[in-house]
C-alpha cells in the first residue's frame, strides 16, 4: 500500500523538555520523524517548548512551533494550522497524553484531525493497566495480578489479596514517576499516598512484585497489512525491581534459548494485534522466573521510547523513521531497508556483535537523594557500546560513561563503590539493593573470594552475566603475571574490552607507555559495521565500532574529512544542547563539501543516527579510542568546540599527538580555564574580575577567602555544570567544603571568587572567524546571582539591565573573542553589581544556550561556527554586526525534584536542571508565562499566594506582594512574613507554622487552597519547615518560586495571562521579518573552494 | 590448543580448538540465527558442511537434550566467536563443548566470523578444512581445493532413517514423510493432525502408498536435489505419488517436487540460513519472517508454469519460497515452517496441509 495521498498537513509533537524518563531520545525521533515526512511530501507541523532540540531547528518542519506541549497550546496550533492529521506516537508520554486529551475533549474531531501511528483505543489500553491486563488474559498471556485502585483504603485491600512485596505503579506518569515497591505496611501506604497524588487520574495499580525475575523488551513494528517484525530484543542485567532505564542492558537478549525467545516473540506479535496498533511500533516489557521459565507481560508502550531508540541504535534499523512511513500508509515490504539499501524493511535485524547500555546516574549533586536503584527512573543518560562479545561492550560501555572508571574497575576506596568495607558479610548485604555502583560491587565481591553462586543469590542477576565478569577478573590476574607483554597478550585483553588506561594501572604503568608499547607492536583495533544483516548483504552505511578482531572494514576518508567529537552520556550540565551544536555543524560541514565523522557513544541523540555523518563511530570519547579513530582515518582535523566539556578536555592531549584541532587553539581554552592566565588577560583587557584566588590547601583557601572578603564562591577548576561549586559564608565552612571536594578533581586546585550580592547575571553568545566577531545575544538570568546559569531562567534581550552595561558586555566580549583568538563560538558570563560589569568566565566553545540564542534570533550559530572553522568569514558569511531579535525570548530550566525523593528544591551555584524550554513572545510576561507553563508550570490567574520569605528578602517581596493583592490575590503568609506585609498595609492573613500546630501551611497546600508559594531559605541550613513546605508544594504541583525576581516575573506573567490570549506563531514567522545571511552552501561557492590552505587551526 | 580453519582460496583462521580433536572437511556455511545453536547442530540439512555462526556468543544457555532436532550433530565441524564454556540455564544439562566432544564434531572459536562470513558472501560457498595447528596449512589448502565436493556425495542417505517408524498422533489419518534428514519438530507439527510413518528417502511409492497415508510431506534434507541417486529414489517417488495424494515439500522436499515436475534447481551463491528471512505470500499480500537453511533453489522459470504457481518469494533476492499445484492438492516451501530455531510464524502451512488432507 503507498503512502496516503488524503493527508497533506501532519502536526508532530514533540517532548518538551528534558526530564528523567523523557530525554534525548525523542529528539533523534522527533527528527527522525519531520524528515521522514518531508521525504514523502508532506507539509509538517512541529510542536515543542525545548529549543535545545535539533527537531526545532526552523530549516527542519515546515512550521515550527516552541510552545507548550499542552493540550490548551496545541489546540492553538491546531486551530491556526488546521492539520489532517497528528502523529502522536514520537513524543513520548507527553505528546501521547496530550493528543488523548485532545481526543477526549473532542478537538480533534472538531478540527477533522486523524491520530495516526497509534489510535486513541489503542493508546487508551496500552496505558489503562486494567485494561491491559484484561487484554492480555483474552490472549492468554499473564501480567503480574493487579489492581487499580483510587483509595488507600482499595490499595489495603488489594495488597491483602496479592501479598508483600507489592509494586506500585501510577496510572499515567512518565518514567514511572511515583512508583515504587513496598516490602510493608508502612511503605505500602506512604508510596500509595504519592502514586496517587502524582497520577493525573489519581490512580495506581498494585502488582504482585516481581522483583529478581529476569527482565527483558522486544521492540516490535506492525504495519496495516498485519505484517509484524521484531527489531530487537534487550535482557536487562539487573533484574525486575529496577527501571529499565536505570539498568544496565544488552542487545540482543543473553539467555533466552531459541524455544523462550520465540514463545516471548509470538506472545509479542499477539500483543500488538490485540493492543491494535495499527501502523507503527512498539515496546513490550517482560519478566521471566529464572527457576522455571514463567513469562509474564508487563508492559507495552504504543510509541517510540528510549528503549527503541536503543534499539534503532543497536541494529541499524530506524524505528522512528520506520514507523512514520508506516503511519502514513506504506507497509514495512514498500520500504527499503536503509543501511543494506537492496533489500526491505520487512526483515529482523541480525547482530553480529553485542550491544551494551549503561546508564549514567547524577547522585554527586543531589547528595540527600536516595541512590537505591527501583522501579522509578533516576537515571540522567546513558551511554551504549558495541563490541564483538558482551566483555568488550560492557567495559567499553564502563569507560564510555565518563564517571573515572576506564572499564570495569573498583573505586579507590570502599567507598568510592559505596560501601563500607570489603568484607564478604558487608558485600553480600550491599549487593541486594540495587545501585549505581554495584558492577563495581560485584568486583569487589569477586576479588574478596564470594562464588559467582553467592553473587547471583544476592543480587539476582543472572550467573551468566557474572561468569564474564569472573573472565574479566581471571584475565587480569594473568594479564598481571606475565614476565613481558608481547602482541599475543595486548591482542588478548583489548578483545575483552580492557582500555589502554586499565592495562597500564594492572602492570603499573602509564596510559602513554602502554600505548606506546601497544603501536610499536603493531596492536591496533579493527573497525567493524552495524549492518542489520550479520554480513549476509553488502551495507552502504558506514556505521562502525571498534573491536580488536582481525579484518578493519573502515575505508579511511582522509584529509577532506573532518572528526566531530559528540558530547558523550547526557548528565546534569552537557544535554542536548551540544548535540544540536554537533549534528547542526556537521551538515554545515557537509553542504561546505567535507566528509564528516561523528564519534560518539550516546544512543539516545540525533549526531548518532547514521544518516546525519558521513561516517558515524560509535566509540567512547575517551583520548584512547579518538586517537585510534583518527590515526586510521587521518582527517583534516578535529572540532572539540562543539560537545561540551569532553571533548573539550581532550584538546590538549590530541594537539599534543600533533592532531590538528579546527576553529580556536586549545591554548585559547587553556587560557580560559587557567586561572592566572585568565586574571592575566582580563587585567590587560581592562575588564573587571571579582576579586579572587586559586587555593591548593585549607590554609591558602582561608587566607583568599579572608584577603578577598566573604561571602565567597568556591569550586575545583576544569568542571562543568557547577559541579560541587558553593557559596560559602565563614572560614568553618569553607574548611568543611573544602574537605569534601578535594576529591572532585585532585590534579586541580580549587577556584576562590568573590561573591557578588544582589548581582545580575547575563551570559553573552558569539561568533568569531578571527578576525571579527558577533555576537549572537546577551542573556540577562532572572534568578538572582548565585544561581548556576544553567538553572537560571534567563531572558533575551535583557530587561533590567542599563544600555550602557549591555554595550560594555558586548565589547568585552568581542574584545575576549580576539585576545583568545576564537575561531568558532565564545561565551561569556558576566555579573553586574551597583553598575559595574564584572566577568564571571569565558569559554571559548559552544555553550548550552547556543541553540536557545539561535531559535530566538534565526541565526544558526553552530552552523555559522561550522563555516568559521572551515575557514569562510563572517563577511563572506553576509553575517551583520547586529543580529535582529523579532520578540522576547525567555528560557526556563526544568528540574528533577519529583523522581528524587529527599531533595530540596532551592537553587545554587550547582547545576541541578536536566532540561530547558522556551517561551518566544512579543513581551516578556507573555514570554515567561509560556516558559513557565511549558516546564510543567501553571501559573494561577486567581487566588491564593502564601509568602514565606527571610528577613533579607522581605523589603524585596513587598512590592511584589502588593502587585499580587492588587491583582486581587488572597495573601497567606507566616508569621514574620505576616506581621512585616501588614506593617506596609497589605492585608496579609496569618498561618501556622509546620511546628506551631495544625491546619497549618503544609495542611493548606494538601488540601490546594494554596496556588502560588513564594518561599526563600534561611540561609544555607535550611530549616526542616521550609524545606517540607517546598517538597510539599512540589508532590502537589503547586506554583513555587525561592526567588524575589522569579516571584516577580511569575506576577508580570499572570498579568500578561490575565489581560490577553496567548497567541501562537512559528519560528518561521517569527524569523521571516528578520533574515539575515546567506546560506553557507552559497557562500561556499562565492569563496574560493575549502582545503587545507583555508583553514585555521 | 590451537587450530585452524582453512579455506580453498587459501584463507586462514586461528583460534583454539574445542569439541573432538580431529580434522575433517566441508562446505564452510554461514548462519545468522541470535538464538537456536542446539537445534542448528542437529539438522541434518547441514550434514556434509562446517557450520559457523555469525552471532559471536555460542553456547550461553548450555545444550538442553530436548532442544536436538535428530539424534546427533550433524555439520562436520563447528566455528564460533566465542564459545561460552560456563552456560546459565536450568534446562541446561551439559556445555557447547562436551556436546560437541560427545558427538565427535571438532570446533575452533576466536576467528573473525564476520571476516570469514564476508569472504563467503562475496566469493561463495567453499570448501574448508578444520585441523590442528601445527599442520602444514598450504599443504592443506591444496587439499581442500582437490577434495570433491560434499554435495557430490548421496548426503541423503547419510541421514535418513533405515526402517519405518511408526510416530502416533492425534486424529484419524495418517501422513507419511519422507525421511530426506527430517527434523523432529517436522514430525511434531505432522503429529498435531495425525498418525505419522517416518520411512527411509528411497521408499518407494507402492511402498508408502501401502501404508494407506491420507498425505505425504517430503521432508528437509541436505546436499544437491539433482544428485543422481536422489533423482533415481525420492525424486521418482514424488512422481509417482503426484495426483494420488496431497503432498507438502519442505525444503529439500519442495526441490525434489520441482525436479519431479521437471523443472529445475540451481546452487546459491552462499545459500540462505537463518532465521530472519522475509518471504511474501504473493496470494496475501502477507510477509511471514521464516527460518531458513538451504544451498539450493528451485529457478522460478524453469516451472511448468500450466501447473505450478508460485506462491511464495523471498522478498531479499526475490527466489522462490514456495509454490503450489494448480490442480493438485500439492504445494512447497523452501523455508522451515517447523522453525526450531527460528520463528513460529509459518505453522500455518502444516495447519493448510491438513486442511487438504480432510478434503481429500
Amino acid at each position: 500500500m503507498p503512502k496516503r495521498t488524503d493527508l497533506q498537513r501532519i502536526l508532530l509533537l514533540g517532548s518538551g523538555p528534558i526530564v528523567i524518563g523523557q530525554a534525548a531520545e525523542f529528539d533523534y525521533s522527533g527528527t527522525q520523524a519531520v524528515k521522514a515526512l518531508k521525504e514523502e511530501g508532506y507539509t509538517v507541523i512541529l510542536v515543542n517548548s525545548n529549543p535545545a532540540t535539533i527537531m526545532t531547528d526552523p530549516e527542519l518542519a515546515d512550521r515550527t512551533y516552541i510552545e507548550p506541549v499542552t493540550p490548551d497550546w496545541v489546540r492553538k496550533v491546531i486551530e491556526r494550522e488546521r492539520p489532517d492529521a497528528l502523529l502522536p506516537t514520537m513524543g513520548g508520554q507527553t505528546a501521547l497524553n496530550v493528543a488523548m486529551a485532545l481526543a477526549r475533549d473532542g478537538t480533534l474531531e472538531r478540527y477533522g484531525v486523524e491520530l495516526i501511528g497509534a489510535n486513541a483505543r489503542a493508546i487508551q489500553m496500552a496505558e489503562d493497566r486494567a485494561e491491559f491486563a484484561a487484554a492480555m488474559a483474552r490472549i492468554g498471556l499473564a501480567t503480574p495480578l493487579g489492581r487499580t485502585v483510587g483509595r488507600l483504603e482499595e490499595a489495603l485491600a488489594a495488597v491483602g489479596q496479592i501479598g508483600y512485596p507489592a509494586v506500585i505503579r501510577p496510572s499515567f506518569t512518565l518514567g514511572g514517576t511515583g512508583g515504587g515497591v513496598a516490602f510493608n505496611r508502612a511503605e505500602f501506604e506512604e508510596h500509595v499516598e504519592r502514586a496517587l497524588e502524582l497520577s493525573p487520574v489519581h490512580t495506581t495499580l498494585i502488582e504482585r512484585s516481581v522483583l529478581g525475575w529476569k527482565e527483558f523488551e522486544l521492540e516490535v513494528m506492525r504495519d496495516r497489512r498485519d505484517n509484524v517484525v521484531i527489531v530487537c530484543s534487550i535482557e536487562n542485567v539487573d533484574p525486575m525491581g529496577v527501571h529499565t532505564g536505570d539498568s544496565i542492558t544488552v542487545a540482543p537478549a543473553m539467555t533466552l534459548t531459541d524455544r523462550e525467545y520465540q514463545r516471548m516473540r509470538d506472545a509479542a506479535i499477539a500483543i500488538i494485534r490485540e493492543i491494535g496498533v495499527e501502523a507503527g511500533g512498539c515496546n513490550i516489557q517482560f519478566a521471566v522466573n529464572p527457576a522455571d521459565g514463567e513469562m509474564l507481560v508487563i508492559e507495552m508502550n504504543p510509541r517510540v521510547s528510549r528503549s527503541s531508540a536503543l534499539a534503532s541504535k543497536a541494529t541499524g534499523f530506524p524505528i522512528a523513521r520506520i514507523g512514520t512511513k508506516l503511519a502514513v500508509g506504506y507497509t514495512l515490504d514498500e520500504l527499503p531497508n536503509d543501511i543494506t539499501r537492496t533489500t526491505p524493511a520487512s526483515f529482523e535485524p541480525v547482530l553480529d556483535y553485542v550491544v551494551v547500555k549503561v546508564p549514567r546516574f547524577a547522585f554527586e549533586k543531589f547528595p540527600t537523594a536516595d541512590y537505591r536503584l527501583t522501579t522509578q527512573m533516576k537515571s540522567v543518560g546513558e551511554a551504549m557500546a558495541i563490541g564483538r562479545t558482551f566483555k568488550e561492550a560492557f567495559q567499553k560501555g564502563l569507560r564510555a560513561l565518563e564517571i573515572g572508571r576506564p572499564g570495569w574497575v573498583a573505586g579507590a576506596t570502599a567507598a568510592d563503590d559505596r560501601l563500607t568495607s570489603d568484607s564478604p558479610d558487608d558485600l553480600r548485604v550491599a549487593l541486594r539493593v540495587p545501585t549505581p555502583e554495584r558492577m563495581f560491587q560485584i568486583k569487589r565481591a569477586l576479588v574478596a573470594g564470594l562464588t559467582v553462586e553467592e553473587v547471583a543469590q544476592a543480587s539476582r542477576i543472572d550467573p551468566w552475566f557474572l561468569y564474564q565478569m569472573e573472565d574479566l577478573l581471571q584475565a587480569e590476574r594473568w594479564f598481571v603475571g606475565l614476565p613481558e607483554i608481547g602482541a599475543a597478550a595486548l591482542r588478548r585483553m583489548k578483545r575483552m574490552g580492557f582500555s589502554d588506561r586499565q592495562l597500564a594501572g594492572l602492570r603499573g604503568t602509564a596510559e602513554a607507555a602502554l600505548r606506546a608499547r601497544r603501536w610499536e607492536l603493531g596492536v591496533h583495533p579493527a573497525y567493524k559495521t552495524v549492518d542489520t544483516c550479520a554480513g549476509e548483504f553488502p551495507s552502504s552505511t558506514p556505521y562502525l565500532y571498534s573491536s580488536y578482531d582481525d579484518e578493519n572494514e573502515s575505508e579511511p576518508l582522509g584529509e577532506r574529512s573532518i572528526v566531530i567529537l559528540g558530547s558523550g552520556p547526557n548528565r546534569i550540565g552537557q544535554g542536548v544542547e551540544f548535540d544540536y551544536c554537533c549534528v547542526r555543524a556537521g551538515l554545515a560541514f557537509r553542504e561546505l563539501g567535507f566528509k564528516t565523522i561523528m564519534i560518539n557513544c550516546n544512543p539516545e541523540t540525533v549526531s548518532t543516527d547514521f544518516d546525519i555523518s558521513d561516517k558515524l563511530y560509535f566509540e567512547p570519547l575517551t583520548l584512547e579510542d579518538v586517537l585510534e579513530i583518527v590515526r586510521w582515518e587521518r582527517p583534516l582535523g578535529v572540532v572539540v568546540q562543539l560537545g561540551g566539556q569532553t571533548p573539550l578536555q581532550l584538546a590538549k592531549p590530541l594537539e599534543a599527538a600533533g592532531i590538528r584541532i579546527l576553529g580556536t587553539a586549545p591554548d585559547a581554552i587553556d587560557v580560559a580555564e587557567d586561572r592566572e592566565r585568565f586574571e592575566a588577560l582580563a587585567r590587560r583587557l581592562g575588564i573587571t574580575q571579582p576579586p579572587n584566588g586559586i587555593a591548593r590547601s585549607v590554609a591558602e583557601a582561608v587566607a583568599v577567602a579572608r584577603r578577598i572578603g566573604y561571602p565567597v564562591l568556591v569550586r575545583p577548576s576544569y568542571v562543568l555544570g557547577g559541579r560541587a561549586m558553593e557559596i560559602v559564608y565563614d572560614d568553618g565552612s569553607l574548611r568543611d567544603y573544602f574537605e569534601r571536594a578535594a576529591r572532585v578533581a585532585p590534579e586541580h586546585p580549587v577556584l576562590i571568587d568573590r561573591f557578588l550580592e544582589d548581582a545580575f547575571e547575563a551570559d553573552v553568545d558569539a561568533i568569531a572567524d578571527g578576525r571579527r566577531s558577533v555576537i549572537g545575544g546577551v542573556m540577562q538570568h532572572i534568578e538572582d546571582a548565585g544561581v548556576h546559569s544553567g538553572d537560571s531562567a534567563c531572558v533575551l534581550p535583557p530587561y533590567l539591565i542599563g544600555d550602557r552595561q549591555v554595550e560594555e558586555m558586548r565589547r568585552h566580549t568581542k574584545a575576549f573573542a580576539e585576545a583568545l583568538g576564537v575561531v568558532g563560538l565564545i561565551n561569556v558570563q558576566y555579573a553586574i553589581q551597583a553598575g559595574v560589569v564584572h566577568v564571571l568566565e569565558v569559554n571559548p566553545r559552544a555553550s548550552r544556550t547556543v541553540p536557545f540564542v539561535s531559535k530566538a534570533t534565526g541565526v544558526p550559530l553552530a552552523k555559522l561556527a561550522a563555516a568559521v572553522m572551515a575557514g569562510r568569514t563572517l563577511d563572506e558569511l553576509g553575517i551583520p554586526d547586529d543580529l535582529p531579535l523579532p520578540g522576547v525570548a525567555v528560557k526556563e530550566a526544568v528540574f528533577p525534584f519529583t523522581k528524587l525523593p529527599g531533595v530540596d528544591t532551592i537553587l545554587g551555584p550547582e547545576m541541578r536542571s536536566t532540561g530547558e524550554v522556551m517561551g518566544f513572545a512579543d513581551s516578556f510576561g507573555m514570554a515567561f508565562a509560556k516558559a513557565q507553563i511549558a516546564a510543567d508550570g501553571s501559573l494561577p490567574l486567581e487566588g491564593t499566594v502564601f509568602v514565606t520569605v527571610n528577613d533579607s528578602d522581605k523589603p524585596t517581596v513587598v512590592p511584589i506582594v502588593r502587585r499580587f493583592h492588587e491583582l486581587g490575590f488572597r495573601i497567606l503568609a507566616t508569621e514574620g512574613t505576616e506581621r512585616y506585609l501588614r506593617a506596609r498595609g497589605i492585608p496579609a492573613e496569618r498561618v501556622a507554622k509546620v511546628h506551631e500546630g495544625r491546619p497549618n501551611a503544609i495542611d493548606l497546600i494538601v488540601s490546594g487552597e494554596i496556588h502560588l508559594l513564594i518561599n526563600t531559605p534561611l540561609g544555607k541550613f535550611t530549616q526542616a519547615d521550609d524545606y517540607a513546605i517546598r517538597r510539599t508544594a512540589l508532590v502537589h504541583r503547586v506554583p513555587y518560586t525561592t526567588t524575589m525576581s522569579a516571584a516577580s516575573a511569575a506576577c508580570d506573567a499572570i498579568i500578561a495571562l490575565r489581560s490577553r490570549i496567548g497567541s501562537v506563531r512559528s519560528l518561521q514567522e517569527w524569523h521571516a521579518k528578520t533574515s539575515v545571511g546567506k546560506p553557507a552552501s552559497e557562500a561556499a561557492r562565492a569563496a574560493p573552494s575549502p582545503g587545507p590552505s583555508g583553514v585555521r587551526a | 590448543m590451537e587450530g585452524s580453519l582453512v579455506l580453498e582460496d587459501g584463507t586462514v583462521a586461528r583460534g583454539p580448538f574445542f569439541g573432538a580433536r580431529r580434522r575433517i572437511l566441508g562446505e564452510l556455511v554461514f548462519n545468522t540465527n541470535m538464538t537456536g545453536y542446539t537445534e542448528a547442530l542437529t539438522d541434518p540439512s547441514y550434514r556434509g558442511q562446517i557450520l559457523m555462526m555469525t552471532y559471536p556468543l555460542i553456547g550461553n544457555y548450555g545444550v538442553d537434550p530436548h532442544a536436538m532436532e535428530s539424534d546427533t550433530i550433524q555439520p562436520t565441524g563447528f566455528v564460533v566467536k566465542q564459545a561460552c564454556p560456563t552456560p546459565s540455564h536450568p534446562r541446561s544439562t551439559m556445555g557447547l563443548g562436551d556436546f560437541l566432544k560427545r558427538h565427535e564434531t571438532p570446533a575452533i572459536e576466536g576467528a573473525d566470523t564476520r571476516a570469514l562470513t564476508i569472504r563467503i558472501r562475496s566469493k561463495g560457498t567453499m570448501k574448508a578444512a578444520l585441523v590442528p595447528a601445527d599442520e602444514e596449512v598450504d599443504e592443506i589448502a591444496k587439499e581442500v581445493r582437490a577434495a570433491p565436493q560434499p554435495d557430490a556425495r548421496n548426503l541423503v542417505a547419510e541421514v535418513s532413517c533405515k526402517t519405518v517408524e511408526r510416530h502416533p498422533g492425534r486424529g484419524k489419518r495418517t501422513i507419511v514423510v519422507v525421511d530426506c534428514g527430517v527434523k523432529r519438530n517436522i514430525i511434531r507439527e505432522a503429529q498435531r493432525y495425525a498418525d505419522v510413518v517416518r520411512v527411509p528417502y528411497d521408499t518407494t511409492s507402492d511402498e508408502i502408498l501401502a501404508l494407506k497415508p491420507d498425505g505425504v510431506i517430503l521432508s528437509n534434507g541436505p546436499g544437491d536435489p539433482a544428485h543422481p541417486d536422489i533423482v533415481a529414489t525420492s525424486v521418482r517417488t514424488t512422481r509417482e505419488l503426484a495426483g494420488r495424494l496431497p503432498l507438502l515439500g519442505i525444503c529439500l522436499g519442495h526441490q525434489l517436487l520441482a525436479l519431479a515436475f521437471g523443472g529445475k534447481t540451481f546452487k546459491l551463491k552462499f545459500g540462505h540460513r537463518g532465521g530472519n528471512q522475509p518471504v511474501k505470500d504473493l496470494r496475501t499480500g502477507r510477509v511471514h519472517i521464516t527460518s531458513q537453511n538451504h544451498g539450493y533453489a528451485v529457478d522460478a522459470d524453469s516451472l511448468p508454469e500450466s501447473e505450478f504457481e508460485v506462491t511464495h518469494v523471498n522478498l531479499n533476492d526475490r527466489t522462490v519460497e514456495g509454490m503450489a499445484h494448480r490442480e493438485m492438492p500439492i504445494f512447497s516451501v523452501q523455508y522451515h515452517p517447523e522453525a526450531r530455531p527460528g520463528p513460529w510464524d509459518n505453522e500455518y502451512i502444516f495447519r493448510d496441509f491438513a486442511a487438504e488432507i480432510r478434503e481429500a
